[in-house]
C-alpha cells in the first residue's frame, strides 16, 4: 500500500529494494537513490526547512524530484513551480500558498530575483549526511493547473493522494526503467512516484534536449515504461529514433488518445502493452484503459473500482475517490468538488455503443499539445483589433498536436472575406495575437464569417463539441 | 505530383516565417526534426496542406510509418492524395 500511515517519500524509498542499482538521470546528472538516502541534495541545511513551506523551483527536473524527495515528511508544504510559471506570478503563488523558504538549482542572482529568503541550494551531487528523518508533517503538495489565464490555480495533494492509483512493492525480478517525455513538475509526477514507489529507475529529459537525442539516451538507459501526451508519441514517432527504445509499457496521458496513435504506438513497439491513463491535476488518476481502443468501457462509469467513482452528468465526466485534490489554495470560494464529493472535469464525453469517447472541454479550453488555451484570452485580443466586431476562438482537430486554435471573425465593416484577405486583415490580427499569446494561443488559421450565433444568456454559443 | 511537392515546401517556407523559425535548406533526405521546425509548426503546415491538397494523411495512415524525412513527407501526401 502508498505511504498513507504518515509515512514519507523519503522512508518509501528507502524502504524499498536494490537502492543501489536504481537510479534518476538526466543528461549531466546520475543520481543513485543508495546515496540519496544516506546522503542530502540540499547542502546540509535540511534542518532548516523543517516545518515550513518551501518553494521547489528548478530549471532542471532531477534537482526538483531530489528535493520532494528530501523534503516530504519534513516541509508543511511544498510548492511545485512549473517550468514555465511566469516571473510575475511567482510572488502571487508564494503569498497565497505562505512560502518562508525557496529551494532551487538556479545560481544566486537567479534565485535572489524571486525574493524569498531563506535560499537553498539543491544539487545533484549528493553529500553524505546523518540526517534525522523524523517525520511530523503529513506535508501539503501544492500543484499548480497548466494554461489558465493568468494566475495558476493552486490545487492541494498529499503524498496518499497522488500515490493512491501506485501498486507499491519491492524492485521487481525484470528492472523497471520507467521515463516520460512530460515534465515531473507537470504529468510526469506520476511517473516520477511511479519509478520510486514501484522499484524502478527514471530517465529524465533535460531542459533543451533535442527529442532524438533523449530517445537515444532514453535506449541506452534500457527504458521499459515510457509516458507522454498523444502530442509526445506523434512527435516521437516522426524521429528516426523511435527505434531506439523498446518498451514494455507505452503510456498516454493529458489528451484525448485517439485510434490512431494508439494503432500506431502498437505497429512501432508490438511487444509493449499500450495504455492510455485519464487524470489531471485536480481529479488525479482515475482510470486506465489497456484494451488498445480509444475511449472507454462505459462499465466503468458508475460502478466503484479501486476506490474511484465516476458518472456522467450533463455530458461531463465526474469523479470522486481518495486521490482526487483536497481543495484550492487561495480560491476557497470555489469548492475543487461539489457537495456530493464528485469533482467535474468539464470533459466532455459521448456514448457511442458501450463505450464513452472524449469529445472536448464544457469550457471550450483547447487542448494544442498539451497545452490549455482558453478561448477568451485569445478572443479578447483579436477584438482589441479596431475592425473586428467579434470572434469566437474553438479548436481544430489535428493530427500531430491534437487540435489547433482557429478563429471565427465578425468584421465591423461589411467588407467580406475576400476583401479581408487583400486587406491584409487577416495579417494585421495574426500579427497582433503574436505579439502578446504564447505560439500555441496564436490561431492557425483566422475565417472571416457574417455572424456568430449567441444564447440567450447573450453568452457566445460554445458547444461545438 | 510536381504541385505537392511545390505545395508542400511552399507551406514549410510560409509557417517558418510565421513562426520565425531558420528552415534548413530543403531536401529529400532531411529529417523533419532537424529542420528547424517543431511539432507546432508541423501541425499548422498539415492542417493548411489539407485545406489546399483536400488530404490529411496523418489521420487516415492506419499502421503506416509516420514520416521521418521530407522525402517521407512529399510521399506521404502524394500517396494520399491518388
Amino acid at each position: 500500500m502508498p505511504p498513507r500511515d504518515g509515512g514519507s517519500l523519503w522512508s518509501a524509498v528507502s524502504a524499498a529494494g536494490h537502492l543501489s542499482q536504481r537510479a534518476i538521470w538526466e543528461t549531466d546528472a546520475s543520481v543513485t537513490l543508495g546515496d540519496l538516502v544516506t546522503g542530502s541534495s540540499l547542502d546540509g541545511r535540511l534542518e532548516e526547512l523543517r516545518g515550513q513551506s518551501v518553494l521547489v523551483a528548478t530549471e532542471e527536473q532531477v534537482t526538483a524530484a531530489l528535493a520532494l524527495i528530501e523534503l516530504d515528511g519534513i516541509a508543511r508544504r511544498l510548492v511545485l513551480c512549473p517550468p514555465d510559471l511566469a516571473r510575475q506570478h511567482v510572488s502571487a503563488v508564494s503569498a497565497t500558498a505562505a512560502v518562508n523558504a525557496l529551494v532551487s538549482d538556479l545560481d544566486s542572482r537567479e534565485a535572489g530575483a524571486l525574493g524569498i529568503r531563506p535560499f537553498i541550494t539543491c544539487s545533484p551531487r549528493i553529500a553524505p549526511a546523518v540526517l534525522e528523518r523524523n517525520t511530523r508533517h503529513e506535508t501539503e503538495w501544492i500543484l499548480l493547473t497548466s494554461g489558465t489565464t493568468g494566475l495558476p490555480k493552486m490545487v492541494v495533494h498529499t503524498l496518499s493522494t497522488l500515490t493512491d492509483a501506485i501498486k507499491v512493492g519491492i524492485a521487481p525480478a525484470d528492472p523497471t526503467v520507467w521515463s516520460t517525455f512530460y515534465d515531473i513538475r507537470y504529468g510526469g509526477l506520476q511517473v516520477l512516484l511511479r519509478a520510486l514507489l514501484g522499484g524502478g529507475s527514471l530517465v529524465l529529459r533535460s531542459v533543451q534536449e533535442p527529442l532524438g537525442d533523449f530517445l537515444i539516451r532514453a535506449g541506452r538507459l534500457g527504458v521499459t515504461h515510457i509516458s507522454g501526451t498523444p502530442s509526445h508519441w506523434r512527435c516521437a514517432l516522426m524521429s528516426s529514433a523511435a527505434h531506439e527504445i523498446s518498451p514494455r509499457y507505452v503510456r498516454l496521458s493529458g489528451e484525448i488518445a485517439d485510434q490512431a496513435i494508439l494503432d500506431h504506438l502498437q505497429a512501432v513497439y508490438p511487444k509493449a502493452e499500450i495504455a492510455h491513463a485519464f487524470a489531471s491535476t485536480e481529479a488525479g488518476v482515475a482510470f486506465e484503459v489497456g484494451d488498445g481502443l480509444a475511449g472507454f468501457p462505459a462499465s466503468l462509469v458508475e460502478q466503484r473500482r479501486a476506490g474511484v467513482m465516476m458518472k456522467v452528468e450533463q455530458s461531463s465526466l465526474r469523479i470522486r475517490s481518495g486521490r482526487t485534490g483536497l481543495r484550492y489554495l487561495g480560491n476557497e470560494s470555489a469548492p475543487l468538488s461539489g457537495e456530493d464529493g464528485f469533482v467535474d472535469t468539464g470533459d466532455v464525453v459521448d456514448l457511442r455503443g458501450d463505450r464513452y469517447h472524449f469529445v472536448g472541454r464544457r469550457d471550450g479550453i483547447v487542448n494544442v499539445g498539451g497545452l490549455k488555451v482558453h478561448p477568451e484570452e485569445v478572443e479578447s485580443v483579436i477584438n482589441g483589433h479596431p475592425n473586428v466586431r467579434m470572434s469566437l476562438v474553438h479548436g481544430r482537430k489535428n493530427p500531430i498536436t491534437g487540435a489547433l486554435v482557429v478563429a471565427d471573425v465578425v468584421l465591423r465593416t461589411e467588407c467580406g472575406a475576400t476583401e479581408a484577405r487583400a486587406g491584409g486583415l487577416e495579417r494585421e490580427i495574426l500579427q497582433l495575437c503574436r505579439a502578446s499569446l504564447a505560439r500555441h494561443k496564436v490561431p492557425a488559421k483566422i475565417n472571416f464569417v457574417p455572424a456568430l450565433a449567441v444564447a440567450a444568456t447573450g453568452k457566445l454559443m460554445r458547444d461545438r463539441a | 505530383m510536381a504541385s505537392v511537392r511545390a505545395s508542400i515546401f511552399t507551406q514549410f517556407e510560409r509557417v517558418a516565417k510565421e513562426q520565425s523559425k531558420a528552415l534548413a535548406p530543403l531536401s529529400d533526405d532531411l529529417a523533419l526534426l532537424d529542420s528547424g521546425l517543431d511539432s507546432l509548426c508541423l501541425a499548422v503546415i498539415v492542417a493548411h496542406l489539407e485545406d489546399e491538397l483536400g488530404v490529411d494523411p496523418f489521420s487516415n495512415a492506419g499502421d503506416s510509418d509516420f514520416p521521418v524525412t521530407v522525402g517521407d513527407f512529399i510521399r506521404f501526401y502524394e500517396d494520399a492524395a491518388t
